[in-house]
């Protein structure tokens, strides 16, 4: 497939977005549990805003893929049957959860509601914040779904999309979370880093499964299944045009192989392995700084992963594009 | 159920392109606006079609066989394209099983076409939005034209009647008769789309006759060929002949 930008960046984006709201979230649950010092609601506020401006700007990138945006609330209508009005339901419910979530944490709105057991005092930011987490899986599940639930494209017709999706949006967004906390100066660095490279670790698990498995498959028709002449010796001659058409725009990447080896070396060195030294060279050295650098690799190493996930796609539909003779 | 399609018979078509322009033709001027080309006359041009005539060869020259195979949409009858579709501009409808697209709905995010393994969709560029065969929907169901227009325009326009129109849940159509007695087959069928439409393959009548067939060694006709009566009369021997 052709990768477009604007999907690469609606999915990197929201993925980290989404993992620093979890972030948010598991630091407030670790606090509450008395595992973590507890922080102020300006740390929980600013971090939203920081989520929620991502997923903003996820939004405004998926516009660019849309013909005719001014009719997207159209999208919304068809949850029963597509994974892709589903995401765009659970996208704006997320985000206004995350914008609640950060809201009442700028207000200070954290006077315990009622307390469970007498020891889990549960006030508004705790359950709005459930939610919250409720549709950020959500949210993964549908956006890697639009791309697994497509059973013509083997290479991402698997679970194991969706589990990259989520590793690597988890992975990038906790990444992020130590980043903001070296930059507040907060000592929660080591217990994002520690999830960051833990969700890093799984994602690249998936991820070379995933990988391995694209490199050796078939797809299961061929030219003869194709065009339904069961020769064996088969070959095209003419496309039906001379210039091109959507057909050989959108589903063909044109790039050498050469050109994807170097991207697919550049994005398993910038996702996997350099994050995780980074992150651990900050710990020992206690640099603020290097969480940063950590995370701006991640994130533009999971653009190059995003890339080559579309580039990994091969459509049936190629086999009508083969050749023009 | 009605289910309307097309039967493409690859044993009679030439490659001449005529449903290729007539379509275009016919599409581009009717009420759902035009199909927009780029670059019309310039270099690298492109546009939008409904209906596109491949060519394909089998065998090595100077033994081949040469396939002009037209595709166009296929109207499956489990359309993977529909489900997809956020917005329900794609849709298939009740009445005839003709797949359909909105253009007043659809926002172009051309995922529909991501899930037709047929590539039969392509987008409108200019209108930005998706199309595909309609089977021109407008004639079919115009019942102001005599029942004799009432086709395709691709299937009025072959020139060698390479394109049927009907419908193949009727077994008395003249599609269903065609796919039943000359092979008719769907494209991909591994995937269970049930694409509606059907192909003809290659068919050639031939009949094995072998020389002794033509040419009988024992004609009885041939009196000539009796053995003469031997000379001083029949023995038993002659009587056992
Ligand atoms: S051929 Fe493609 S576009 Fe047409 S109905 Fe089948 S899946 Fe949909
Ligand atoms: S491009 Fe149009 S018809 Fe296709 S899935 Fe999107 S909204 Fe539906």
């Amino acid at each position: 497939m052709h990768p477009a930008f604007s999907v690469i960046f609606l999915t990197t984006l929201i993925g980290a977005g989404q993992g620093l709201f979890l972030a948010l979230y598991t630091g407030q649950l670790y606090s509450l549990a008395n595992l973590l010092p507890v922080q102020s609601d300006h740390f929980y506020s600013l971090g939203s805003l920081a989520a929620l401006a991502l997923l903003i700007g996820g939004l405004v990138a998926s516009i660019f893929h849309l013909g005719r945006p001014e009719r997207a609330w159209r999208a919304a209508t068809q949850w029963r049957t597509s994974w892709l009005s589903r995401e765009v339901i659970v996208l704006p419910a997320a985000m206004g959860l995350i914008f609640f979530y950060g809201l009442f944490h700028y207000l200070g709105w954290t006077d315990p509601l009622f307390v469970i057991s007498q020891t889990l005092p549960v006030d508004i930011t705790l359950i709005i914040g459930a939610l919250g987490t409720l549709a950020t899986f959500l949210l993964f599940l549908c956006t890697a779904m639009i791309y697994a639930s497509l059973r013509f494209i083997k290479a991402w017709h698997s679970p194991l999309t969706v589990a990259n999706f989520l590793f690597l949006g988890v992975a990038s967004g906790f990444m992020l979370a130590a980043a903001f906390s070296a930059y507040l100066g907060i000592n929660l660095v080591a217990f994002y880093g520690t999830w960051a490279v833990i969700a890093t670790l799984l994602g690249a698990i998936t991820r070379g499964i995933s990988l391995y498995r694209n490199t050796r498959f078939r797809c299961k028709v061929d030219l003869k299944s194709a065009i339904g002449v069961h020769h064996s010796d088969l070959h095209q001659k003419a496309q039906g045009f001379m210039g091109g058409s959507f057909n050989t725009r959108e589903f063909f990447h044109g790039k050498s192989d050469g050109f994807l080896r170097a991207v697919r070396y550049g994005f398993l060195l910038m996702v996997f392995v350099l994050p995780v030294v980074l992150i651990v060279l900050a710990y020992v050295l206690e640099s603020a700084r290097l969480p940063m650098v950590a995370f701006a690799i991640q994130y533009l190493g999971l653009v190059l992963e995003r890339y080559h996930f579309f580039t990994e796609a091969k459509h049936p539909q190629n086999l009508y594009y083969q050749s023009m003779a | 159920m009605t289910q309307l399609a097309l039967v493409i018979d690859l044993n009679v078509c030439v490659g001449c392109h005529a449903c290729v322009t007539s379509c275009k033709e016919w599409n581009t001027s009717g009420w759902a606006g035009p199909m927009t080309d780029q670059r019309a006359y310039d270099e690298d041009p492109t546009g939008t079609f409904f209906n596109r005539v491949q060519t394909y060869e089998a065998g090595v020259f100077p033994h081949t066989e040469t396939y002009h195979f037209p595709k166009s949409c296929l109207h499956c009858e489990d359309p993977p394209c529909v489900p997809v579709c956020p917005t329900g501009a794609s849709y298939k409808r009740e009445d005839n099983g003709v797949v359909l697209v909105d253009y007043d709905k659809c926002i172009g995010c051309k995922y529909c076409s991501w899930a037709c393994p047929y590539g039969a969709r392509e987008i409108d560029e200019k209108q930005r939005v998706m199309k595909k065969c309609t089977l021109c929907i407008d004639r079919i169901t115009d019942m102001t034209l005599p029942e004799s227009q009432r086709k395709p325009a691709c299937v009025l326009a072959c020139p060698t009647n390479a394109r049927l129109f009907g419908d193949v849940h009727d077994p008395n159509s003249v599609v269903s008769v065609a796919i039943r007695e000359e092979g008719g087959y769907p494209l991909q069928p591994e995937w269970g789309t049930k694409p509606a439409n059907h192909y003809l393959p290659r068919r050639k009548t031939r009949i094995q006759i072998h020389e002794d067939e033509l040419v009988r060694a024992d004609n009885p006709l041939k009196k000539e060929q009796l053995p003469s009566l031997p000379e001083g009369g029949e023995t038993l021997d002659d009587v056992a002949w």
